[in-house]
């Protein structure tokens, strides 16, 4: 049992400053843990969001000294013991109240993917993907939406940078149903159009940030942008546009 | 107060909660054109169906040809301890592969077989390999799929929106009151049909796998409007919950570490669970070590590890041993894996349970065993329903998933909740289309309810002084702990109902500081209404069921006994406003159902048995 010292971001969309608190804390307790104890014991009205406790959820993401992270997996003694320990809210999402931000983009977000168009059956009726096909669309379906790749996106950061890029949680979504065999659905020009798949600069903070590991950067993002080059920039494929008289059209697709 | 001044929402169907029923309700509302909306007292896609880990039960015969929706049946009712309400268990049985393959046609990615099609795993009570999953997070791939379809439906969400209390016109149901949690203003849904998919109460008790929202709203909702309750005594206790470190005791580790082949041993090293296998079990599990390691191996003949019996026996038996002296030093017993299976296949299949243990206790599951003990983890009982439409019996209201009660008996098989939760969730939104069409006019609240509703929901902001909420609710879990837990007595169980009752008065003076604007102080003080109506029910009916069966054991009155299985035991609230438990008698099952229940497993999967059972 040792005493620590928290600094709470507390306020709301008006304004806030960090306050402190002092509280008792023991073996094997996380960040969330803490929280809850001062909600007992000191502070009833103190907003945090969570939900599974266990990591699975994705809901108590919040900034901790510093770095995003998800409270209930962040262990007290994995912060440095001589130091008080801040916590404040995502810094790319409007405040609501305290630690709870207003994450209600990232759903509109979603919502403009088109849904998964299943391919047809086999002629025996069933649907066919072997485990190495699914592997790869399992790994990105692993995601929690805790958003915390959405928090560190340097493009989503700044405000304008949200009218045209999805963020990395939505493009591992697109990757998830653009890498899936049984999905027939041709998602190349909604990455190009209305995803902004071009406006990602590569510089890996998403994945670094993700608590379910997931490769974001490497076996996401750059394979689509990948995909987007081949179909849009490919010089031979350009070349026989030229000859061929035909050109590659791109459907528009309106916010759904 | 004006009520035309508060913000009015108008929707034929209102689900209440977005988890794997609620969604699947609502998907089915919308797809049969009614105006649907969703409130939830989370985000989407965080509700609890989030967390369940092993996988869903489906008769889909991909690993073994002898599975069928008969041999599905059976060890439900079995493992349900015939208590099932008949016809549930039934549709459960023949709807569930029909749910879970239209989930991979909106986008699910479960683990394949090697012939590339849904792979099925093992499981508790499970004859065969019948839970299609997705690793070990199962639940997360349920509710995505069903979020990111749901989405493009035409429904209405309303996210982080608290029911308070359901409104009614007469006998029947008109709409909800609730509020907004970001902002603390209140809000008025009129719908003329309402489904519940609210979910258990587990946060009566200390040690739960359950989140903070699991605090029975729909239970006393409905009970309030005058619906039955029905098998509340039955609360499941899953065998494994984490132990250690203290901050994460209850939360849940999947049964799939068992149905990979992971085994449970006492402080002396002994895999204890050959000792408690029940007489009625016998004959399907393995009676040595080496048989149990031959069925693992796949071999012909083999019969099934103890560690894979229904989960009421297997959380017992963990009590047993800690009581007698033989568990782990943090009050478990161990579960071993990493003896059993290679670290890559244990990663590949658990790998949130790997995480999970490296990260919250420290512990490598490829390498040592995991300390494990039962946590409150589901209820079996719940709103009593019709079994084709899930409305109960106030005309207008549903309940589906574990707010329903029946399909589960006395206790729940793994992997049958979340087939529970689409089969039953689908279900209520067809039999609220029914109830709508029927309709001859559209009810309507009065303004009274409305304002009462929103005068109770207030007070706990306008005392002056008072309770701090948390502290009343620590004391509830430690009653519950104590006096309703897992092994119960009469004498405890009355020890229990006098504190519920001193509870019941101090959870009137509560005070909640701050302003209403996300507040978790004050929804924690309303929360405590829900949680002690239902507490009470438990604890009233687990009183009155002087047997054990399933997840219900009394010490007083050990075995089960025959005279028990003919009633139900249904709460409702009397005139006086205090809560009536009878006992009512359950109706006999059609002959070819009692048959394919009761039949040797051999004759049934020969087609000996319930070969002219109706295949509707």
């Amino acid at each position: 049992m040792a005493n620590r010292t928290f600094k709470i971001w507390r306020g709301d969309p008006k304004g806030g400053s960090f306050q402190s608190y002092d509280t008792d804390v023991s073996e094997g307790m996380v960040v969330l843990d803490v929280l809850h104890a001062l909600q007992a014991s000191q502070t009833p009205d103190l907003a945090v969001r969570w939900n599974c406790k266990a990591g699975k959820c994705g809901s108590c993401s919040m900034e901790i000294n510093g770095k995003p992270k998800l409270a209930c997996m962040t262990r007290m003694n994995s912060l440095p013991a001589d130091q008080a320990v801040t916590v404040q809210p995502l810094k790319t999402f409007p405040i609501v109240r305290d630690l709870v931000t207003d994450v209600s983009w990232n759903y509109r977000q979603n919502k403009r993917i088109a849904p998964f168009k299943p391919v047809a059956p086999g002629p025996d009726g069933k649907r066919r993907m072997y485990q190495e096909d699914a592997d790869r669309p399992q790994e990105f379906r692993k995601c929690i939406e805790c958003f915390l790749c959405q928090d560190v996106c340097h493009v989503l950061r700044d405000r304008e940078g949200q009218d045209r890029f999805v963020g990395p949680r939505f493009m591992i979504r697109v990757a998830g149903l653009e890498m899936n065999p049984l999905d027939a659905e041709d998602r190349i020009p909604e990455l190009k159009e209305h995803y902004g798949s071009g406006m990602c600069n590569i510089t890996r903070c998403c994945t670094e940030v993700c608590p379910e590991h997931i490769n974001i950067t490497d076996n996401g993002i750059i394979p689509l942008k990948e995909r987007v080059v081949d179909r849009y920039y490919d010089p031979l494929l350009a070349v026989g546009r030229l000859l061929t008289g035909k050109k590659l059209r791109t459907v528009a697709k309106p916010e759904r | 107060m004006d009520v035309s001044e508060i913000q009015t929402i108008e929707h034929q169907v209102l689900v209440i909660g977005a988890g794997g029923a609620g969604l699947r309700a609502a998907i089915e509302c919308s797809a049969l054109g009614l105006n649907t909306g969703v409130i939830s007292k989370s985000l989407l896609g965080k509700a609890h169906t989030v967390m369940a880990e092993g996988g869903m039960a489906a008769a889909l015969a991909s690993v073994s040809p002898k599975d069928s929706w008969k041999v599905h049946f059976r060890d439900t009712m079995r493992g349900g301890k015939f208590l099932n309400v008949w016809r549930m268990a039934e549709l459960h049985a023949k709807h569930a592969p029909a749910r879970v393959l239209e989930l991979e046609e909106w986008g699910a990615v479960f683990d394949r077989t090697k012939d590339g099609l849904i792979s099925q795993r093992n499981f508790g009570g499970h004859r065969h390999p019948r839970l299609a999953h997705t690793g070990d997070r199962t639940g997360l791939e349920l509710i995505r799929t069903l979020q990111d379809h749901g989405v493009h439906q035409g429904i209405d969400f309303h996210m982080e929106c608290a029911a308070l209390s359901l409104l009614k016109d007469g006998e029947r149901i008109a709409g909800v009151a609730a509020y907004w949690r970001d902002t603390g203003r209140f809000v008025l849904f009129r719908a003329p049909a309402v489904i519940l998919a609210t979910g258990g109460a587990g946060k009566a008790w200390k040690v739960t796998s359950n989140s903070w929202e699991y605090t029975g709203d729909g239970y006393a909702m409905a009970y309030d409007a005058g619906a039955e309750l029905m098998d509340i005594e039955f609360t499941q206790f899953h065998p494994t919950g984490m132990v250690w470190p203290p901050s994460v005791r209850g939360t849940l580790v999947t049964e799939g570490v068992r149905g990979e082949g992971g085994i449970l041993r006492n402080s002396e090293g002994k895999r204890f669970m050959f000792n408690y296998v029940p007489e009625k079990f016998a004959s399907e599990t393995a009676d040595t070590e080496q048989e149990a390691a031959e069925w693992l191996a796949g071999k012909q003949g083999a019969r099934r590890p103890p560690e894979l019996l229904t989960r009421d026996v297997v959380a017992r038996s963990i009590k047993a041993e800690v009581d007698a002296g033989r568990g782990s030093p943090n009050g478990g017993v161990f579960l071993d894996i990493a003896s059993q299976r290679p670290a890559d296949f244990i990663k590949r299949k658990l790998p949130s349970m790997y995480h999970q243990f490296k990260e919250l206790a420290e512990v490598d599951i490829t390498k040592e065993p995991m300390q494990v003990g039962p946590t409150l983890h589901y209820f079996m009982g719940g709103v009593r329903v019709e079994a084709e439409s899930q409305m109960t019996r106030v005309p207008g209201l549903f309940a589906c998933g574990e707010a329903g009660a029946g399909m589960h008996g006395a206790n729940r098989l793994g992997g049958n909740s979340l087939s529970d939760l689409i089969v039953f969730g689908k279900l209520a939104g067809t039999g609220a289309k029914k109830y709508l069409d029927g309709l001859k006019s559209t009810p309507r609240a009065d303004d009274e309810q409305v304002k009462a509703a929103f005068r109770v929901a207030t007070a706990p902001l306008q005392r002056d002084s008072g309770e701090n909420p948390y502290v009343v609710h620590e004391e509830l879990t430690k009653t519950m702990g104590q006096c309703v837990g897992i092994v119960r007595s009469k004498k405890e169980l009355e020890r229990g109902i006098e504190e519920l009752q001193v509870l019941k008065k101090r959870i009137k003076s509560v005070k909640a500081d701050g302003a209403s604007q996300y507040n978790p102080g004050w929804h924690e003080a309303l929360s405590l209404e829900s949680l002690l109506v239902t507490s009470e029910a438990v604890a009233l009916a687990a009183h009155m069921r002087e047997e054990s069966r399933g997840a219900h054991t009394r010490i007083d009155f050990e075995n089960e006994r025959p005279e028990w299985l003919k009633y139900n035991i249904v709460i409702t609230k009397g005139p006086d406003g205090q809560p009536r438990v009878e006992k009512v008698e359950r109706k006999p099952p059609p002959d070819y159902l009692k048959q394919i229940a009761e039949a040797n497993i051999d004759d049934l999967e020969a087609g000996k048995v319930g070969a002219g059972a109706p295949e509707d």
